[in-house]
């Protein structure tokens, strides 16, 4: 139990106990992950069953409003789904694509920034001014980008039915270039100091090396990055989605349901694009503060009042 | 200084040409500029002379080096949709893209300069804590949801202003340009305030992080030491220094900026490039669709390169660098 | 007679989120018109602390909490705030470590000397420069007219740091506070911009207080000389008479340390042990667990800093006269 002692005597736990806003934001993403994830068990009602679904239900508007239902609590959509259900489904849907890709960002943008930092040289400056360059696109248009062209490649209808591996692969493909360059920039500073040079002189090999000694120095900097980048993925789902790029109506996510209910916004259905939206808001809001909090937490140097 | 504009220029170049193949790549094997030309209700016989013909059946990079010849003199093919030169119906769209960036940019930096600073300057003030924390809750929300949610408060149910398209438009030339009518002003409101919501926290955050470090510096502590009054010293010695971090930062930011126009301009179905752009996209408009991707990717190496000479000016030291 | 300036028991405290932390002690000295006075010890000590308070500029969190800083007859510790910017880069000159870090890399030298005449001066631009290029000369820059249009960046660190040095002589002050001014510079420059400073304090007849770690710097450049441990001064006195003949054992141990020292035959001694940081200051005497001399009062009890007539100066010791008898 050496480690848990160690976690609980850390400087990262003593101010996290400190700081109320990290502990509220942590509380509420426990209980929103943990929501969207038992949401078959606890969800009134089952969006993807489309038998249990009446078109008569549509556009009723949350039960304390004229018109609404204590059956249906949030109210329903533009096709008579529980609003409720829907969105803790949805939100599943956004967290699994958000931490997918960021998982899958993170393992390309480790390589090539380990490579990258590593080699130096023809490959390393190739490899980071395409980095700059996509960084430079913007994370969130080299997204809509792929997305696009993988649409246009792949045909709508096998896009929609494989939708989630596609969205993991995109905003994997669109974000790596923030992991590699922190990746790189720790290896560079590793690299300088004298273990790194003295293992290289006793003859170990370059993996070893990276795996061994250079990897374990990179994970504070990527774990700060992982937290944004959750937040940044959940975005981008979303804003695809929204384009319709991404996750389709019949298995939709917190981004497709704002799209959905955007047509009904006129009509004065407001509830299904608002509710949606809160929980959206409300995921990437305490992912973001937490991520701040950690940031500021494991970078002394900005450690100050 | 030339030197220095020259290496940009030709990195600039550099770049344009990667862009340029990864277009033809995806026009290569998705596109179908038969198809685009005369449709689908012609033989297929027919359809082989015509793609012998056009040079389809060319080497990869025969073909390239022919796009890229003709893609410099500003023809990347025929939109299948409206039957026009790409180009031509871009250059059509683009000032509504245009004057909705500019508008929103004014925004920004009128509002992200000094409120970045003063919340740099007075770091514990209330209303500073209210800044930060507002801007932190702003670039949580996406794009459209804000787009959205101003439609509904500002035109559903206020009926203040309206929900979608530009309004009148007054022409000079070939522009047609909502800037100059009070009907073009109004539609132009909400659109660009959406387009500014997450941008300008993040340079708020920005601006005020740069700042208070620089304030920390000892050439701010000397500058103090020389008795000069607090205005001189933040908003000539403190400010001119946030501004070369800040510049850098915000030439990057422009292309999040073309992806925030084409969420906006969905939401409030404005007629520019972004709405062109998801329209393509849904009609498998291949052609067009890459004519798009060269044309962003004109404007970003363009605005990066300017950015980067602009920076170099008010930077000595890379002015120096650049000259030796 | 009226000091120029005169530090009464002056504390310095950082308020830090756990509690305040005193960098400086109750320090007490006073300087007199053209006089040039060292201020020594170890990083840590509070000696830059102590220089900056004198313009009130201590770094955030730190602030004076007690004491009075008397300059030409006004408590600098209780000006408002524009008497206090009158009085900086006026009548009060600093000079920093670091000539690399001290000018504004994105404004030229005549921009940064101007300014600073501007600041307290009714003077034309035209007047301003020539004034800046007067004072150019002054510190021995070659061709002035052409650095005031040049950035920092364009000059090596000897020359930024002349400029320094004339920036802080341009409105004619009554007292130069010097942080480290040679630390930064290559060995050779340092001489240079020594004599430069002692040459121009003396023609000028400025007062300077020269913040320093390095003993050869203040014997070269003072007359007399503090020498501060753990935010107190242990002992004030002439420079020649400390240097030469050091009472506080901490004193003594600076000294011997130093190569070549008259007082060092064997080997090059060391004090044991490190100074204290501001969290770990131990109770009385600060310097008692590593004295070689200590007795139990040292453990309880603070010395105060008391003038010896037999020694001709001020020492912070129990030992007091027994001093004499003991020699290292």
């Amino acid at each position: 139990m050496d480690w848990w002692r160690r976690f609980r005597q850390s400087f990262l736990l003593y101010s996290f106990l400190r700081d109320s806003v990290a502990i509220a934001c942590s509380l509420i993403l426990i209980v929103l992950v943990l929501v969207s994830f038992l949401a078959p068990l606890i969800a009134p009602h089952n969006p993807y069953d489309s038998s249990s679904i009446d078109i008569l239900n549509a556009e009723m508007p949350p039960m304390w409003m004229d018109g609404g239902s204590p059956e249906f609590i949030l109210g329903t959509d533009s096709q008579g789904r529980d609003m409720l259900s829907t969105l803790l489904y949805g939100m599943r849907v956004s967290i699994i694509i958000g931490c997918l890709a960021v998982l899958m960002q993170a393992f390309i943008g480790v390589v090539i920034g380990l490579i990258s930092g590593y080699l130096g040289g023809r490959i390393d400056s190739f490899l980071m001014r395409m980095a700059d360059v996509q960084l430079s696109f913007s994370t969130m248009m080299v997204a809509i980008f792929l997305g696009a062209i993988f649409q246009e490649a792949f045909g709508v209808g096998l896009y929609e039915q494989f939708a989630v591996p596609m969205l993991v692969i995109i905003i994997g493909l669109a974000e790596w270039p923030q992991y590699a360059r922190t990746v790189r920039a720790s290896v560079l500073a590793e690299k300088k100091k004298e273990y790194v040079e003295a293992a290289r002189v006793i003859g170990l090999r370059a993996q070893r090396i990276m795996g061994r000694h250079i990897l374990p120095n990179t994970v504070s900097p990527v774990l700060v990055i992982s937290t944004v980048q959750v937040a940044n993925a959940i975005m981008s789902e979303a804003a695809l989605s929204f384009l319709g790029l991404g996750m389709p109506v019949t298995r939709p996510s917190l981004g497709s349901l704002i799209n959905s209910g955007f047509e009904y916004i006129f009509s004065g259905s407001w509830w299904i694009t608002l509710f949606p939206g809160i929980f959206l808001v409300l995921l990437i809001l305490v992912i973001n503060l937490l991520g701040d909090w950690l940031r500021d937490v494991l970078n002394p140097k900005l450690y100050k009042g | 200084m030339f030197a220095f504009t020259v290496r940009r220029i030709i990195q600039g170049v550099f770049v344009m040409l990667v862009i340029s193949f990864l277009c033809f790549t995806i026009q290569h094997q998705i596109g179908d500029p038969v198809r685009d030309i005369v449709g689908i209700s012609v033989s297929a016989d027919e359809r082989e002379a015509l793609r012998d013909k056009m040079g389809l059946n060319d080497p990869f990079f025969t073909q390239y080096v022919r796009f890229l010849g003709k893609a410099v003199q500003g023809d990347v093919g025929m939109s299948f949709f409206f039957k026009r030169p790409a180009l031509q119906v871009i250059l059509s769209k683009a000032p509504a893209t245009l004057e909705l960036v500019f508008v929103s940019s004014l925004i920004i930096i009128f509002l992200s300069v000094p409120l970045g600073i003063y919340c740099a300057i007075n770091p514990r003030s209330i209303l500073s804590r209210i800044i930060m924390g507002l801007s932190i809750v702003g670039v949580s929300i996406p794009v459209f949801l804000t787009a959205i949610m101003l439609i509904y408060i500002f035109s559903v149910e206020l009926r203040w202003l309206p929900s979608f398209g530009r309004g009148q438009l007054v022409y000079i030339g070939g522009w047609g340009s909502g800037l100059l009518s009070l009907n073009g002003l109004k539609h132009l409101i909400l659109p660009s305030i959406a387009l500014s919501s997450i941008m300008l926290p993040l340079f708020i955050r920005l601006i005020r992080s740069q700042m208070m470090e620089v304030l920390e510096t000892d050439y701010i502590k000397f500058a103090w030491a020389k008795g000069l009054h607090k205005k001189r010293i933040w908003y000539v010695h403190a400010f001119k220094n946030t501004l070369l971090p800040v510049i850098t930062v915000g030439g990057v930011q422009i292309g999040t900026m073309i992806a925030f126009t084409i969420l906006t301009e969905t939401v409030f179905q404005w007629q520019g490039l972004g709405f062109l752009f998801i329209e393509a996209v849904e009609r498998a408009d291949t052609t067009l669709l890459v004519a798009y991707l060269m044309v962003v990717g004109i404007i970003f190496v363009v605005v990066n390169t300017i950015v980067d000479i602009i920076y170099g000016l008010v930077n000595p030291m890379v002015r120096i660098q650049g000259s030796q | 007679m009226q000091h120029l300036l005169q530090l009464e028991d002056v504390v310095i405290r950082f308020a830090l989120r756990f509690g305040d932390l005193t960098a400086v002690d109750g320090v007490s000295f006073a300087l007199d018109k053209g006089q040039r006075l060292g201020l020594v010890g170890e990083s840590g000590a509070g000696k830059s602390v102590t220089g900056f308070s004198i313009i009130n500029l201590i770094s955030k969190p730190g602030y004076i909490a007690s004491g009075r800083i008397l300059f030409e007859g006004r408590d600098l510790a209780h000006l408002d705030e524009e008497e206090m910017r009158d009085i900086r880069g006026n009548r009060i000159s600093m000079i920093f470590q670091d000539p690399m870090m001290t000018l504004n890399p994105v404004l030229t030298i005549g921009e940064q000397m101007v300014e600073t005449l501007l600041a307290h001066r009714k003077f034309t631009e035209d007047e301003c420069r020539d004034r800046a290029l007067e004072t150019l000369r002054k510190v021995h820059i070659p061709s002035p007219e052409k650095r005031l249009s040049q950035y920092p960046h364009e000059l090596s660190g000897g020359m930024r740091q002349r400029i320094v040095i004339a920036i802080a002589l341009l409105a004619d002050p009554a007292l130069i506070i010097a942080d480290e001014p040679s630390t930064a510079l290559d060995v050779t420059i340092q001489a240079e911009i020594l004599d430069l400073l002692l040459e121009l304090c003396e023609s000028e007849k400025t007062a300077l207080i020269l913040i320093t770690h390095d003993l050869a710097v203040v014997s070269q450049v003072t007359e007399t000389i503090a020498v501060m441990y753990a935010g107190k001064i242990v002992e004030l006195g002439s420079t020649e008479a400390v240097i030469h003949t050091p009472m506080h054992p901490y004193t003594r141990g600076l000294i011997n340390a130093l190569p070549g020292s008259v007082h060092s035959e064997r080997r090059l001694n060391q004090i044991p042990g490190m100074m204290p940081s501001l969290m770990t200051i131990p109770p009385g005497c600060s310097f008692h667990p590593r004295c070689e001399y200590r007795m139990e009062v040292c453990r309880h009890q603070v010395p105060d800093l008391r003038y010896y007539e037999s020694f001709g100066r001020e020492v912070a010791c129990h030992l007091g006269e027994g001093l004499f008898g003991r020699s290292s």
